[in-house]
Formats: structure tokens, sequence, C-alpha cells
């Protein structure tokens, strides 16, 4: 079983999406390896999801499990506080 | 469909009452128009009213964009304005596009990011219904949500972009920190669009103000200035259009009669039918009773007459024509008068007018009494009175209606009142009744001091009441000074004098 369902919110292919993409495929795969499964969301094909998470700004990279639900938003650029705000950090070292 | 005539923009009709009148047209078609205002000026209401009317009047489906304020916290607010929004979510005619915040919920930012999501629901909504009017409520949650506003202001320019596209017409709206200063917060104005309205809710000598201005609709017509405005149950915002109403009615040569032969020959042969006459005077020297002349004098002609009394109640109304001869219940059965009597502190200056034209609007009286307009002034601001003075007669002169006003002049000898200083240049007829003090005694004169596009009587004139009505009787002879309140005796020899001096060619 999973521990960690991220969905990831973006609007089409552009590089700011390909930059989150890559950027929470690393930091998943380097912080809990065989943990977690993702889901990526494109607004543009999808809207309806975005209207049910209320997605206003992309990228955005929801947590659902394990609670409490957590929001980031961006490409993801900076580990330490994607981590903090997936309330990772303690794992971090 | 929008008209390319000289890259002329196209006006969209809002439906809101008056506004549409104000903008020329309405709202510039295909565009946003930033709606700017403080705490409490009714921003969201004209929002959802803009959507409303959309669906109401014209079958055009909307879209609401909320930051701020939840779905159904809307839903149930503007449920008192009469707006059964849930019934046009589920005809499909109207759609939220939820952005407002989670409770509870922190955000955390990192990295590049853009409002993708937001303008991806936006055309995805907009397709939905069908849309051709969206509302966004308000920007400044928005600014106050994410850090980056040159990213914001940016992201809005290509919304509206977006929506212009669609051919779109939109309203968003923003805060204002005071009302009188810069636009709004966040200076969306400079980056985000052409048109700019603000809606202002001021205090004004302890009394609420609302209004609103168009300060800038780029490349179209509109009307310069503030306009009242107020929130009605059931109704939601009616702007007073004022200055807007064109005067466009015919100038009628059809005479109606005051309701005393007397007065109607120093009218030189009664009223204008579509005429404003004022009536000004001390308090107790007979404004009232002409007013019930003139009412009652209407059931000869078959014409009905509206009767609105400000300072005294129906019952006493009905006494003191009974008093003088006229049977106001008789009439009121036949359908020919009907009375309402209005405390003026019931409700603000906008609302009264608001209930005076359906007053109007219900019962087509081709006559209406006012006794006494000013009875209002003390329930308002010297502006907002002069602002319904000319809203009324404006309304009454556009249905062709004769309209006799009474006006309470402070000072029981001579003066003048604010209702007089305001609406004097609008009225056809101005009829002044005095006091005169002779020879220790007091007497009433009444004179006709202007009557637009007709010969008249000059003279002050004695007049009596009796149980029988107004009787006007002679000039006075050998006297001067009464209009200013100092009446004084004059020798013969003299006005024999002065007569040669000015000859009067006129009559």
């Amino acid at each position: 079983m999973n521990k960690y369902l991220l969905k990831l919110y973006i609007t089409g292919c552009t590089p700011q999406s390909e930059r989150a993409i890559s950027n929470l495929y690393r930091i998943c795969g380097e912080e809990m390896p065989g943990q977690f499964e993702v889901q990526i969301i494109d607004v543009l094909q999808s809207p309806e999801l975005a209207e049910k998470d209320r997605i206003i700004a992309t990228p955005t990279l929801v947590k659902d499990l394990p609670p409490p639900l957590r929001r980031i938003i961006g490409d993801l650029s900076n580990v330490e506080r994607v981590l903090r705000g997936l309330d990772l950090e303690q794992t971090n070292g | 469909m929008p008209s390319h005539h000289f890259s002329q923009i196209s006006k969209l009709a809002t439906g809101i009452t008056g506004f549409d009148a104000i903008a020329r047209g309405g709202l510039p078609e295909g565009r946003t128009t930033l709606l700017a205002g403080s705490a409490g000026s009714a921003k969201t209401v004209f929002a959802v009213q803009f959507l409303a009317e959309g669906i109401r009047q014209f079958d055009q489906h909307g879209v609401f964009v909320t930051f701020e304020e939840a779905p159904a916290d809307i839903r149930r607010n503007m449920a008192s304005l009469g707006w059964d929004i849930a019934t046009w979510e589920a005809e499909g005619r109207w759609v939220f596009v939820d952005a407002s915040p989670l409770p509870g919920e922190t955000e955390v930012i990192v990295g590049a990011y853009d409002l993708g999501a937001l303008l991806a629901r936006i055309e995805a909504a907009v397709n939905r219904v069908g849309a051709r009017r969206l509302a966004m409520d308000s920007l400044g949650s928005l600014f106050s949500y994410f850090e980056n506003h040159v990213l914001i202001r940016n992201e809005l320019f290509r919304i509206s972009a977006a929506l212009k596209l669609m051919k779109i017409t939109a309203i968003m709206t923003a805060e204002r920190t005071q009302e009188y200063g810069d636009i709004s917060r966040y200076g969306v104005e400079e980056f985000v669009v052409d048109n700019v309205m603000i809606l202002r809710n001021v205090l004004e000598g302890e009394k609420r103000r609302r209004t609103l201005e168009l300060l800038k609709f780029r490349g179209t017509e509109h009307q310069k200035g503030e306009y009242p405005l107020t929130v009605l149950p059931g109704q939601g915002i009616v702007v007073i259009p004022l200055s807007a109403i064109e005067l466009k009615q015919r100038s009628s040569n059809t005479r109606i009669t005051s309701g005393s032969l007397e007065l109607d020959v120093m009218c030189g042969g009664g009223f204008f039918r579509d005429s404003i006459i004022l009536v000004s005077g001390a308090t107790g020297c007979g404004k009232t009773l002409i007013s019930t002349e003139f009412a009652a004098s209407g059931a000869i002609g078959d014409e009905r007459c509206l009767f609105l009394a400000f300072e005294e109640s129906r019952d006493q109304l009905t006494r003191n024509a009974t008093g003088w001869g006229k049977d106001f219940e008789d009439l009121e059965s036949r359908g020919l008068l009907k009375i309402v009597a209005t405390y003026p502190e019931t409700m603000g200056l906008e609302d009264h007018l608001i209930a005076i034209k359906t007053a109007i609007d219900e019962f087509q009286p081709s006559r209406v009494a006012v006794d006494s307009l000013s009875a209002l002034e003390r329930v308002s601001t010297v502006k907002g009175y002069r602002e319904f003075v000319i809203g009324l007669t404006s309304f009454i002169k556009h249905r062709e209606i004769a309209g006799l006003f009474t006006s309470t002049t402070p000072r029981l000898i001579g003066g003048e009142s604010i209702t007089e200083a305001h609406i004097s240049t609008i009225t056809d007829s101005i009829i002044l009744l005095r006091y005169v003090e002779m020879f220790g005694e007091i007497t009433r004169g009444i004179t006709v001091l202007k009557m637009r596009g007709s010969a008249h009587d000059k003279e002050i004139r004695e007049f009596s009441i009796d149980a029988t009505g107004m009787h006007i009787g002679q000039a006075f002879r050998n006297v001067t000074g009464i209009l200013s309140g100092h009446p004084r005796h004059v020798e013969p020899q003299e006005i024999g004098r002065l007569n040669t001096l000015f000859i009067d060619d006129e009559v």
C-alpha cells in the first residue's frame, strides 16, 4: 500500500509543467522510494477535477494522503521547502 | 452582434435599473470593466445583479468567479434580493467558479507558478453554459493570497484578454481603502482594464449616501459624475439617473384647471397639462388648500390624481378637504384620487423617489400633488435633496403629468427655502403665498411669480379661505415690499409716478 497519495495539477505541457513533474518525481524517488502514488492532472483536460479541488494556480501539488491535506503551489524547485510543505522535513535529517 | 461601425465599441445593456441610461446603453461589450468600491459599497450585489438581469431579461447566461465568499453564502445572501441562483444553476444558466479560500488550509509557494488553472476553469465554465457575461468578485482576495502582485496583475491581464477573445462582457470588482483617493488597491486599473466604475458609500452629514461614478469607459460615451443609487429588497441596485433623463417630452399647450377659477385667471387660463408648479409659502398660509383644490379638480375631467402627503396623515387631509367642501373619500372610492401619506423619516430619499415612481406607475395619474416637498429636506443632505428634486421633477415631466409641489418657507413673512433655490429653474410655474401684515392685521397674499410660456397676472392679490375653499380678491394697492417681508404703504401719487417708469407691454 502506498503511503503518499499525491496529485499534481498542471496547465498543458509547458516548460513550467515539465519542471514541476521532474522535480516531483526526483523528490519522491529520493525521499519516499516505493511509497508514493502520483497522479498528474492537466487542468485543460480535466477542468472539473480542478473545480472540485478549487485549484487556481498551476502547478499545484496536493497531498491527499496521509492527512493533513497539504497544497504546494509552484514548480517545486526548492526541495527543502517542498519537504517541509509535505511534513517530510524530519526524514530529511 | 457587436457592430464595427467606425471601430466604435458597442454596449451591452445590463438591465440594472437606471444604469444603462447613465452608461449610454450599458457596459462596453466584450470588454472587462473594473468595479472598485470600499467595504459595504454593494460591489458584490452589483456583480451578482449583472449576471442575474442578464439571465432574467436577456436570456444571457453567466459565470460567477468568487474569490471571497463561498457560493453557498452568495446563494443565501442574494435570495433576499429576489435572485434564485440555485435554480439558474440547475437550469444551466449560471455557473460558479469557486476560487474562495479553503478553510483552515495553509498553502506553500515553492517556485514559479501562474493562474493557468483559473483561466482553464473559467474557459470551461464559459463553454459549459454558453456564457455572455462574467463577474469576478473580488480581486483583493487574490492579491492577499498571492504575494507576487506583479505576476497576479499580468495574469489578470491575460484573463481579461482571453475573455475578450471569447466575446465575454465582464465585471471585476476590487477593494478601495478610501472613498476618494487611489482607484483601487494593487493598481489593477492601470494594467488590466480599460473601463473603471466606482461605487461609494459615503457618510455625509450623518447620512449614508450610495453613489456610482463611471470614471472611464475608453472609447465610448458615458455620463460623468456621481449618481445616487439604492439597494432595494426584491430589486437589487437601482441607479437614479437624474440628468441623464432626457427632457424630450413635448411641451403641451393644453391647459388644466388649478381648482380655483380665480387662480386660473391669474395664470392666464390655468396650468399647462405637463408642467411643474411650485407653491411656496409659510406654514398655514394655504399650501395644503391649493394642493387639495388641485387634486379634487382633476375629477371634473375624469383625471386621476395622486396625492403624496409628507406632513399630514390621510385622516387629517380628508378632514381638511371636507372643511373646504371637497369629498376626498368619494373621489378615492371612484378611483380618481389616491392618497399616499408617508412620514419622511421612514426611508432615505432614494427610496422615497423609487416609492413615488412606483406609485405613479401603478396609479397612472395625470396629476401629482406633493405636500410638502420641503418636508423631505430634513431626511437628507443638501446634495441628496437636490438630486432627489431633480430626479422627481424629470420623472414627472417625462410622463407628461402635471405636478404641483408645495414648499414651506422657514420664515412666516417673506423668505425663501432650499427647495425654491433648487427647483425654481426646473419648475414651469411658481406661486407664492405670503402673510402680509398691514396696519396691525395679518392677511394672506398670493402672486404668480413665474408662468413659463404664458402671460400671467403680476399683481399680488389678497385672498381668504372659507368653507368653500380659496377666494382671491383685489390686488394690494399702495403697498410695496410684500415679498421681502417688509410691506410699506406708499402714497398713491408715488405709485402713479412708478407706473410710468416701466410700461409693461408683455400682456
